[in-house]
């Protein structure tokens, strides 16, 4: 029988949540970092085992983790105690730097950014926002960081290099939402190894198509109407999440600031599914694992009270790829609920039937093994929720 | 030999309890002693102070023999207790909550 394994990153620490297939009991593991915020972990898919976690602090800084044993140790890459007694000397403890590409050639023209009262700053690496393992190779990896860039790393996150062509669309244009300007969310098309999607707060929503050298927004058919002067701009745009399914990748799906949208184009041009939803403010959104028309998102009342409408939890479902949705309530908080859920914070396993999964900020991780029919809290009483994944284990 | 207290946090980081020693040759300056700290525990770099400009983060501490050293240029040399390894030099998280 197949193990899900659920990667949740708190503000003090991760948790790895595992289970058989039937979903109901679960084995806490944790915390892992304790007192450290755990932005995010993810699982390689080429191997289950590797797994990297972006651990940062106001304190120390970032740290990158690694796991090459399903999460039960775990050290900053470069640093494991063989790699401490190597011949070649000590390695060099770098894989936490995180350093803006300033050559000539490729980064020193993309200097600068717009900041808040909309003079020119430079880029400063703050933190890991989001690590993407690459869908074949177990050592490759990508890293959004704010301020936002995409970093990658061909030595297992041991070191990193910016793939500077990003910020070359329109860099100096982006600017800081109230959460930092951050890339969040990346995605890897299954059938073009060279396609890669990011989105940015608040810049919108970038596509490469040469393996990260060149970039372009393609933010077409988004409108802001209350967060840009010029709603139709080409950047800018406050874009919560993105998601795809793996047999149908150019269609997107996007939780921006207020609307949700869709693709059918792999980006080139956007449109309005929010339909019947209570409210199209949110963070996260995710697809179904079997279903590309399957769609799930949490509506937050609005930008200035990050909670669900009327104190009550719901995810909203959506089986016909937009416009028409149903609220899922069965299992979650009806009342008095006014927790939020942030971008990276929902995840879909792969089995049949599928599993969804959400943390709040509350510190409540709920899952569903029905596609969203009924819920159950699987931990009640963690520190906020900032992130969760799942891997589906053979 | 120079005796140095971490932060709980980079105690765990750097897989070690209680205080650590280091090596110095020549003088020994702030800047020395983190070169030192930071080649024989290389996950600390980063976390102390910036890979790059090497300027202290802003939420850690250097106190040394009841002194907070932290605004110190980081070539000067350190208390001649902490060089002959009497007092330790401290690396301390600011106060804060949360």
């Amino acid at each position: 029988m197949s193990t899900i394994r659920v990667l949740v990153g708190t503000k003090k620490g991760a948790f790895i949540l595992t289970s058989d297939g039937k979903r109901k009991q679960w084995n806490v593991n944790g915390p892992h970092f304790g007192g450290w915020e755990l932005y995010h972990l993810k699982g390689s898919p080429a191997d289950p085992n590797r797994i990297y976690a972006s651990q940062t602090s106001s304190w120390f800084g970032q740290v990158i983790q690694r796991s090459d044993d399903g999460g039960t140790t775990w050290n900053p890459p470069g640093t494991k105690p063989e790699d401490l007694m190597s011949p070649d000397g000590m390695p060099k403890g770098e894989s936490n730097m995180f350093l803006y590409d300033a050559s000539a050639e490729t980064g020193r023209p993309l200097t600068t950014h717009q900041h808040y009262d909309g003079s020119q700053r430079p880029w400063e690496f703050k933190r890991v926002w989001h690590l993407e393992p690459s869908l074949t190779d177990p050592d490759t990896v990508y890293a959004g960081t704010e301020d936002a860039a995409l970093f990658k790393s061909v030595d297992g996150g041991t070191t990193w290099k910016e793939l500077a062509g990003l910020r070359g669309a329109k860099g100096q244009l982006w600017q800081p939402g109230a959460g930092g300007m951050c890339l969040h969310t990346i995605m890897q098309d299954p059938s073009n190894t060279r396609r890669i999607y990011v989105a940015i707060s608040a810049a919108g929503t970038f596509r490469t198509d040469d393996g990260g050298i060149t970039w372009r927004a393609i933010n077409r058919g988004l409108k802001s109407k209350y967060e840009l002067p010029d709603p139709d701009a080409e950047v800018g745009h406050c874009v919560h999440r993105i998601a795809m399914h793996p047999t149908r990748p150019n269609v997107l799906f996007m939780q921006k600031h207020w609307d949700v949208m869709r693709s059918d184009d792999a980006g080139e041009s956007w449109h309005e599914i929010s339909g019947n939803l209570p409210t199209d403010f949110g963070f996260p959104i995710d697809v179904h694992a079997h279903e590309p028309e399957t769609v799930y998102v949490v509506p937050i009342k609005s930008d200035s009270e990050h909670y669900p409408p009327d104190g009550k939890l719901r995810v909203y479902r959506s089986r016909t790829g937009g416009n028409e949705w149903e609220p899922l309530t069965k299992g979650l908080p009806q009342q008095d609920c006014y927790v939020n859920i942030l971008r990276d914070a929902m995840a879909v396993d792969q089995l049949d039937p599928c599993g969804i999964y959400f943390g709040t900020t509350g510190g409540q991780v709920y899952g569903s093994a029905n596609g969203g029919d009924s819920w159950e809290p699987i931990l009640r009483n963690l520190p906020a929720v900032l992130s969760v994944e799942v891997q589906t284990l053979p | 030999m120079i005796r140095i207290v971490l932060p709980a946090h980079l105690r765990t980081l750097a897989r070690v309890d209680g205080e650590v020693t280091v090596d110095v040759t020549g003088p020994v300056t702030q800047r020395a002693v983190l070169d030192a700290l930071e080649a024989r525990y290389p996950m600390l770099r980063g976390t102390i102070r910036d890979h790059v400009t090497l300027t202290r983060r802003p939420f850690v501490r250097f106190f040394a023999c009841e002194q907070d050293l932290s605004h110190e240029p980081s070539d000067t040399p350190l208390p001649d207790a902490v060089a002959t390894g009497a007092e330790p030099f401290l690396i301390v998280g600011a106060m804060a909550g949360g």
